[in-house]
C-alpha cells in the first residue's frame, strides 16, 4: 500500500499494485479498504472515491484535526490511513456483497452497430460474440467518464477490441459497448468512441433516486439477452 | 419573489459551493469555479456561505428584482452597476425594486459570482442548487439561464442590512482586494508535484516550471487547456483511471497539459504532472483562451498551511462583518 497526495486537498490511496494479475482481489481488496475508511468517519474527510486499485480521498486540510505533534494535514491522514488498513490483513470475505445486478441488454440491428467489427476483430461469428459477452461474469472497476457509467472488467479476452479510430459524437443512453478490454454502458447520450454492440432500457443515472448511480464500484454484473420486443416493453 | 433575467449574458448559470459526495456515482463536485469567491460575497451581504448565487462568464448580465434585494459580487474585471451607480467588487449595495442590476463584461479576467440576499431558491438535486452542466441537473433546469428566465429567491430580502447603511445604497465595508478583484496578468500558480511527476523527462520537468503556457480556445468549466512546450514522458507506460481534482494538471499523449478546473471529470487516466493549490484556485478561473500563465513550485505543507490561514483570515472576516451589524 502507498499513499501520495493528489494536490494539497486529496490524495490516493494504492492498495494494490497490479491489478490485471487478478482484478477480483484487486477490488475486494480496494473495497474492504473503502469501507474500512468509510467506517473511520476521519474528521475533516469530505468523501472517498474508489477506482480500479485506488481509493481516493477529498478532504478539507483546514478541518483535518492536527496531530500530536503537529504535523502538517496530509502526513496526519497518512499516519491514520496506514494504521487502520494495516491494522491485520484486510478483510477480503465477499461480506455483504449483494447478488450480481442483472442488465437486460438487447443486442439487435440499430443497437449493434459495430457488432460485425468485434466480430471480424475476435475472428468469431456475430452470434458467437453475443453468446460470450452476454454469458460472462463482470465486476464494476470504477464509475465515472459521465456520471453513472460503469466500467465494467471480466470481458472476454478475445472480444477486446480497440476503440474506433473516430469517436462518435454522439452514442444514444443505454448503449452497451466495448472499449479495449472493458466493457460498458452509456448512461446517457454523449460522445464516445467504444464499439457499441447493444442497448439496455435501464436508467442507469436518475438524480431523483436516493443513490443516483445504478452501479457503484465492486458491483457484480450480469447481461442478459433480450428480445426488440422485451426491450421495447421495458423501455415504457 | 424572484429575479427577472432581462439578459443573461454569455455564460451565466446557478451555482453554490458545490455537490460533493457523489463522486463514487461519477458525479463532479462542481460548483462555483471559485468557491471562495462566492463565499466572500455571500458573507457580505449576510448569506449563508452555501447560498446559491450566479457564475457569470464574460458579459452581459441584466438583472431585476420584484422586491428589495442586497447583491455584491467577486471575480474578474467586471463592471457593475444598480441603475446609474456602480457597485465596485466586494461591497454590497441595494437593488430597490424594479432597478436595473447590470454586469458587464471584464476588461480582464472571465468570471464573476454574485450573491443576492436570500439566496437563489432553486430546488436541491443532489444535496446541492449547482448546475451540473455536464449532467444537464440541478441550476436551473440544469442549463445556463436564457433571456427572460425568472430566478426564484428565498425570503430574506437583505433589506435589514441596508437600514444599518444611513442614506447610502453601497456599504463601505469590504473584504481583502485579494480575495475580491482576482484577475492577475500573466499570473504565476502555485503547483505542488502530481503523483507522475516521475515519470516526465528532466525537461519536461524544467519547462513546466520555466515556460509561459497559453490558454487555447478549447476552454470551459471542465479544464483550462493549455498550449506551450510538449511535457514528455519518460515512461510511457499506460495508467489506469484514478481519481483527479480541480486543479490537476493532467498530460494527455500530445504533451499539452490541461488544467482540470471545477466541472471536471472524477476519473482520468493520463498522467498528473502537478496540481495548482487550492488558495490559486481563484486566478485559475479567470482564465480565458489567449491568456499566458506560469507554474512555480511549492511544497505541499506550504500549500495546506495557505489554506488554514485563509480559513482563519475568513473566520475573523465574518465576525468582524457581524460586529459591523450589531
Amino acid at each position: 500500500m502507498r499513499i501520495e497526495p493528489l494536490g494539497d486537498s486529496a490524495l490516493i490511496v494504492r492498495v494494490v499494485d497490479e491489478f490485471a494479475l487478478d482484478p477480483d482481489a484487486s477490488l475486494s481488496a480496494v473495497l474492504a479498504a473503502l469501507r474500512a475508511l468509510e467506517a473511520a468517519a476521519i474528521p475533516g474527510v469530505i468523501e472517498l472515491a474508489p477506482a480500479y486499485t485506488t481509493v481516493a480521498m477529498f478532504f478539507d486540510p483546514a478541518r483535518v484535526a492536527p496531530d500530536e505533534i503537529g504535523q502538517p494535514p496530509f502526513d496526519s491522514l497518512r499516519n491514520k490511513i496506514e494504521s487502520l488498513l494495516n491494522r491485520g490483513p484486510v478483510d477480503r470475505k465477499p461480506k455483504g456483497e449483494s447478488a450480481a445486478i442483472e442488465v437486460p441488454v438487447c443486442y439487435e440491428g440499430e443497437f449493434a452497430p459495430d457488432l460485425a467489427e468485434v466480430a471480424r476483430h475476435a475472428g468469431l461469428s456475430e452470434d458467437e460474440v453475443l453468446r460470450r459477452h452476454s454469458s460472462a461474469s463482470y465486476r464494476v472497476t470504477c464509475v465515472g467518464f459521465t456520471p453513472g457509467f460503469p466500467f465494467l472488467s471480466g470481458l472476454p479476452s478475445e472480444l477486446a477490441t480497440p476503440r474506433r479510430a473516430m469517436p462518435r459524437k454522439e452514442i444514444p443512453a443505454g448503449a452497451v459497448g466495448i472499449g479495449g478490454a472493458q466493457t460498458g454502458i452509456y448512461p446517457r447520450k454523449s460522445p464516445g468512441g467504444w464499439n457499441l454492440i447493444g442497448r439496455t432500457p435501464l436508467r442507469l443515472f436518475d438524480v431523483q433516486r436516493e443513490q443516483p448511480a445504478l452501479f457503484q464500484a465492486g458491483d457484480r454484473v450480469r447481461l442478459r439477452k433480450i428480445s426488440r420486443e422485451e426491450f421495447d416493453s421495458l423501455s415504457r | 419573489m424572484n429575479a427577472l433575467v432581462r439578459s443573461a449574458g454569455f455564460l451565466t448559470s446557478v451555482q453554490d459551493l458545490g455537490r460533493p459526495g457523489y463522486r463514487q456515482s461519477g458525479v463532479s463536485a462542481g460548483g462555483a469555479l471559485d468557491s471562495f469567491a462566492l463565499r466572500v460575497a455571500n458573507a457580505l451581504i449576510g448569506n449563508e456561505d452555501n447560498a446559491a448565487g450566479l457564475e457569470a462568464t464574460l458579459g452581459t448580465l441584466r438583472l431585476c428584482f420584484n422586491d428589495e434585494r442586497v447583491v455584491a459580487w467577486c471575480g474578474g474585471g467586471f463592471t457593475a452597476r444598480i441603475g446609474d451607480e456602480k457597485l465596485p467588487p466586494g461591497h454590497a449595495g441595494l437593488v430597490a425594486q424594479g432597478q436595473e442590476l447590470v454586469l458587464t463584461a471584464p476588461e480582464k479576467g472571465a468570471r464573476a459570482w454574485l450573491a443576492i440576499s436570500g439566496g437563489i431558491n432553486v430546488p436541491l438535486v443532489l444535496g446541492s442548487r449547482s448546475t451540473d452542466l455536464r449532467g444537464n441537473f440541478g441550476g436551473l433546469e440544469g442549463r445556463t439561464l436564457r433571456d427572460g428566465d425568472r430566478l426564484p429567491l428565498g425570503d430574506d430580502g437583505g433589506s435589514e442590512i441596508a437600514a444599518l447603511w444611513g442614506s447610502r445604497k453601497i456599504a463601505k465595508w469590504t473584504a481583502p482586494n485579494p480575495w475580491v478583484a482576482t484577475t492577475r496578468r500573466a499570473p504565476f500558480l502555485r503547483i505542488v508535484q502530481g503523483p507522475e511527476w516521475n515519470r516526465f523527462t528532466a525537461d519536461a520537468q524544467t519547462a513546466l516550471l520555466k515556460t509561459a503556457f497559453a490558454v487555447t480556445p478549447d476552454s470551459d468549466r471542465m479544464g483550462a487547456r493549455l498550449e506551450g512546450p510538449s511535457l514528455n514522458r519518460a515512461d510511457t507506460r499506460d495508467l489506469l483511471s484514478e481519481a483527479v481534482a480541480p486543479g490537476t494538471l493532467q498530460v494527455p499523449p500530445n504533451g499539452q497539459p490541461i488544467l482540470l478546473l471545477g466541472d471536471c471529470q472524477t476519473i482520468g487516466g493520463y498522467p498528473k504532472i502537478a496540481h495548482v493549490i487550492t488558495v490559486d484556485l481563484p486566478i485559475a478561473a479567470q482564465l480565458w483562451p489567449g491568456d499566458l500563465v506560469r507554474f512555480s513550485e511549492v511544497s505541499l505543507a506550504d500549500a495546506q498551511e495557505l489554506v488554514r490561514e485563509r480559513e482563519e483570515n475568513y473566520a475573523r472576516f465574518r465576525v468582524g462583518l457581524s460586529l459591523h451589524r450589531s
